[in-house]
């Protein structure tokens, strides 16, 4: 096993460079992806190593971007899109929604779009405006498309690459802030044998409160879970990884066993995914609950200025508030 | 101005500010036309982009673009009639665009790929797709039904401009896939047409296609059919300079073809698809024509423009044209003409019949083709679907 420590960057590197080799019509596109290797260097490199046919710097306009994808996909290629930025993503939101969700459907299974665009989405990294933005709701809330989050190297490693290969257009974000930790990754792993893409992880076992998180979420409830466990109180970490289709069946039997639930995301929390989430788990465990189930989530504003976002972003001590809460119920 | 004189209002609006750089001013030079709307045969001219354009169709051949015409036509009337019976949720009608949509359509190669809007319907009868297949979507039994890849044309884009892009990155593709500029056989080499009206020039998206496809190099066509309105909207509210001069900005050549002459038409594409195949790049056309009829049969044009302009554009029908000059060169007689107008009336009465025979689907099949893998989610639901339209058989709903 041929297992290295290398950060998210350079396992989604390692992972779009396998699934170039893999399959000759996996194209990447985006803003700076070439020469420059894009903005995070994510895709360092592989133009150099694939050609300016593979790895294609665009022109600046992400509906230009998501737009050709489509073409290419009709062509037969599985284009593989990087949206620069969370806040970029909305000029290419009509093509999503309205053409990338739809044409399977519409054409009753006659067209296929095995598109992936990724965004690095999320705060935390004292970015100026739309650069720390977390717009997965919008996206998990259109039919058609499949939307994951990846939370450590080694998933980012696997995910992008099983995303690559789904024959669904699929949103791929990846936290930002998150990018530069560092991660055991075996670079040999099959995807045959890996877990599935849709299917979320129980990363920590409890007992006394289950806490739901996704991407750059996921480690700051696993520090939450480690202090807490300090404090004598036990809880259950859950990785949702799939935002859409939601693969609630961890979270459902955690929480029957648990009492409690706290959901965390960055996203601001009106009808955003922990709504969903909380609306879901009370139909499935109604009966086992001892308290609603929390959101501890960005609030309601647009994403603040860098100097005050720790106060915007749930962290280590805004979810052990949050489950403070379901116990104090 | 009279109080209340909503036109004169509009119109004053319109020409406020320094006045337009003549989109709809006069055609002159800068229009191809091989066929005079009196049915005049013209040899050969020299288009804006310095091409010298002409035809050399076999008899057969001009008879068969007026049965092209006439049936399109026929069609398109038959779908307006059942769309006034209530057969059809909406409809939007091709009047008046006949020439524009058959002079492409013929001129595609087999291998050539189209991305249409919603009112192609002449394309997509040119494509060898059954006419019925529209009907489908306007009818709401399907959102299409044909299949975009074995007929090289795909779905119908409602959202104006949006497949402009699609063309683009399919175009791309085949430079990709080595399809492009290998030789000069018209057999060797894929092009694609991208269909999009005047109103969508001012889509962000159609520009980008247009920069992108520049940029790329690819073998695409963008071939704008410019009727004048973009529902009530005229074509001075999209632009200032004639729309194929766009082209010269974003560094291809663009051609202002007459787009009521079948002729011309096919000719500027047919030139435009083979330098696109064969390595030239893009080109844009703007196929000058006219809507004759409503946007759609929820539009009411009356409110918008005045019958004396509708009357000028009805002199330069599309199809008159082409049977005066078939007769004056007596490439058809009286027989031939009946004989077409039989077979039309022909398709549109099959049009109809079928129309009406069309079975509403399963309401189960809404769950049907939203992923290629289906989620756990879509499978639930649908069960529960089921389940639900089970639990009201035998009590009397």
């Amino acid at each position: 096993m041929a297992a290295k420590t290398m950060t998210m960057v350079k396992a989604l590197n390692a992972g779009l460079r396998r699934a170039l080799e893999a399959d000759a019509k996996v194209v990447i596109m985006g803003e700076d992806v070439g020469k420059l290797g894009g903005v995070f260097r994510v895709t360092d490199g592989l133009q150099k190593d694939f050609g300016e046919n593979r790895v294609l710097d665009t022109p600046l306009a992400e509906s230009g971007i998501v737009g050709t994808a489509i073409g290419l996909a009709i062509r037969g290629y599985r284009p593989v899109c990087e949206i620069q930025f969370d806040g970029f993503v909305y000029p290419a939101y009509d093509q999503i929604v309205s053409q990338v969700a739809k044409m399977h459907y519409r054409s009753q299974g006659k067209l296929r779009l095995p598109i992936v665009i990724r965004i690095p989405f999320g705060g935390g990294i004292g970015a100026v405006e739309h650069h720390s933005e977390s717009p997965e709701a919008y996206f998990a809330h259109t039919a058609g498309l499949k939307v994951v989050a990846c939370a450590d190297p080694a998933e980012a490693y696997v995910m992008v690459q099983q995303a690559i290969a789904c024959d669904d257009p699929v949103i791929f974000f990846e936290p930002k802030r998150r990018y530069q930790e560092k991660g055991e990754v075996d670079l040999d792993a099959s995807l045959d044998g890996a877990r599935p893409l849709f299917a979320s992880r129980v990363l920590r076992q409890g007992t006394d409160a289950t806490v739901l998180a996704y991407g750059p979420m996921v480690r700051t409830a696993l520090e939450a879970a480690a202090a807490a466990a300090e404090d004598g109180r036990s809880l259950e970490i859950i990785d949702l990884r799939t935002l859409s289709p939601l693969d609630l069946g961890p979270a459902y039997e955690s929480v029957k066993r648990t009492g409690r639930c706290v959901v965390v995301h960055e996203a601001p929390g009106t009808i955003g995914l922990g709504a969903e989430l909380a609306a879901r788990i009370t139909e499935e465990c109604f009966y086992s609950l001892e308290a609603p189930v929390l959101r501890v989530t960005g609030y309601d504003t647009p994403y603040p200025t860098a100097r005050v976002e720790e106060e915007f972003l749930p962290d280590l001590d805004r979810v052990l508030d949050g489950v403070d809460r379901t116990f104090g119920w | 101005m009279a109080k209340g004189d909503r036109g004169a209002r509009l119109r004053d609006r319109r020409t406020a500010g320094p006045p337009p750089a003549e989109p709809g001013a006069p055609l002159g030079d800068d229009l191809v036309q091989l066929l005079t709307p009196e049915g005049e045969r013209i040899d050969r001219v020299t288009g804006p982009d310095g091409v010298e354009y002409s035809v050399d169709f076999s008899d057969s051949e001009y008879r068969g673009l007026y049965r092209d015409l006439v049936v399109v036509r026929r069609l398109d009337a038959e779908s307006t009639a059942l769309q006034r019976q209530g057969e059809l949720g909406i409809w939007a009608s091709l009047l008046g665009q006949e020439a524009a949509q058959v002079g492409s359509g013929r001129a595609l190669r087999p291998q050539d790929m189209a991305f249409p809007t919603y009112r192609e319907h002449g394309v997509l009868y040119c494509r060898g797709i059954d006419p019925i297949m529209p009907l489908g979507l306007f009818r709401g039994v399907d959102q299409g039904a044909w299949d975009p890849v074995e007929h090289k044309f795909n779905m119908y884009t409602i959202v104006i401009g949006a497949q402009t892009l699609h063309a683009t990155g399919y175009a791309m593709g085949i430079a990709m896939d080595g399809k492009v500029g290998n030789s000069d056989d018209p057999a060797d080499g894929e092009a694609v047409i991208a269909y999009f009206g005047d109103g969508a020039t001012s889509q962000g998206d159609v520009n980008e296609a247009f920069i992108w496809s520049s940029v790329y190099h690819a073998p695409i066509v963008f071939f704008c059919q410019n009727n004048q309105y973009a529902i009530s909207e005229p074509i001075e509210r999209q632009t200032r300079i004639p729309l194929y001069r766009r082209a010269a900005g974003f560094g291809f050549p663009g051609v202002r073809v007459d787009g009521n002459d079948v002729l011309a038409t096919y000719a500027v594409t047919r030139h435009a698809l083979d330098n696109a195949r064969h390595g030239q790049g893009p080109t844009m056309i703007e196929a000058h024509t006219y809507r004759m009829g409503a946007h759609t049969t929820t539009d009411d044009p009356t409110r918008y423009r005045g019958i004396s302009e509708v009357e000028a554009w009805q002199a330069k029908d599309p199809i008159a044209r082409v049977r005066a000059f078939l007769a004056k060169q007596q490439i058809a007689d009286a027989g031939f003409f009946t004989e077409v107008d039989e077979q039309a009336t022909a398709e549109a009465m099959s049009l109809r019949e079928r129309v009406l025979a069309m079975p509403d689907p399963e309401p189960v099949t809404l769950f049907d083709h939203v992923f290629v893998d289906e989620t756990p989610q879509i499978r639930q639901q649908r069960a529960r679907f089921v389940e639900y339209q089970a639990s009201f058989e035998g009590s009397g709903h």
